[in-house]
């Protein structure tokens, strides 16, 4: 698996350092980590930069993660790349909601490594 | 299991979401930071030098409070984070939100019919204990005190009906 560059948009930096952490756990070779704390500033990261990998919380203030992903359609160097949601809103409808506008992958806090790995290894491996 | 409305008729939390309660917040312990909490007898709820609070929306209204000694709020984050302990200060408010919201969460996923029905809040994080909450909730509370590091946790659930 080549090296990745990964997006993580969550409010909480805490989080964000156990997301990092958790992916270099499943053994992922990450070549750059990118930090958002909304929806919105996760799509101003991406005017300037392209991502192999993003990790996303859906409860956030300013842009939710269910905002974020329909306006990451629009983003031109965005497409094909997955996007794993990351979050407490563990209901059907979320995922389903989630799943339907672009996500790839769906991850329930809390969550261990394990998890991570199971979700985010096949997304890397199929993108190659 | 109980219902958001059956709630309503009596006012009280049903008796079957405290075990819910204390599994929730025990599952989020082990998960995140790799400690089982462990039980108080008798239970003396915790120092509330610092606070979180999640509120809950939708069928089921009300809120969550997580609260500890700052000493233990240290602790959690440096044990989410892999670091030392005073590493760890600067992150203990956020910290502390997170887990509250994890707790909230994975709370409210237990309840039958309620992961769909019940929405919550960014968290809110204060520091210190003199101050009163009021959360218009109109039941008796939901209050669970369990032993992390040998440190009083409690986490209290009040519903709004």
């Amino acid at each position: 698996m080549n090296k990745v560059r990964a997006l993580i948009v969550d409010d909480s930096s805490v989080m964000r350092k156990i997301v990092e952490r958790s992916i270099r756990q499943a053994g992922i070779d990450l070549a750059e980590v990118r930090e958002a704390a909304n929806g919105a500033e996760a799509l101003g990261a991406l005017q300037d930069s392209t991502v192999d990998l993003i990790l996303c919380d859906i409860n956030m203030p300013v842009m939710d993660g269910i905002e974020f992903l329909r306006q990451l359609q629009t983003i031109e160097c965005a497409k094909g790349v997955p996007v794993v949601m990351i979050t407490t809103e563990g209901s059907e409808s979320h995922v389903v909601q989630a799943l339907s506008i672009g996500a790839r992958g769906y991850i329930r806090k809390p969550f261990t490594p394990e998890q991570v790995k199971e979700h985010v290894v096949p997304l890397l491996e199929n993108k190659k | 299991m109980k219902t958001a409305n059956e709630i309503t008729k009596t006012n009280n939390v049903p008796e079957d979401w405290q075990p819910l309660l204390e599994l929730a917040a025990r599952e989020v312990f082990e998960i995140m930071m790799g400690c089982k909490l462990e039980a108080q007898s008798p239970a003396n709820p915790a120092t509330a030098e610092i606070t979180a609070m999640v509120g809950l929306a939708g069928q089921l209204c009300g809120l969550l409070t997580l609260r500890c000694s700052s000493q233990s709020a240290a602790l959690m984050a440096s044990k989410m984070l892999g670091v030392n302990v005073n590493q760890a200060d600067e992150q203990m408010w956020d910290a502390m939100g997170e887990i509250a919201n994890m707790v909230a969460g994975n709370f409210k996923n237990k309840l039958t019919g309620m992961a769909d029905r019940c929405m919550l809040s960014v968290p809110t994080v204060i520091t210190g204990s003199d101050y009163s909450c009021r959360s218009m909730a109109d039941t008796g509370p939901l209050e669970v005190t369990l032993l992390f590091e040998g440190a009083p946790v409690t986490v209290a659930v009040e519903i709004h009906t």
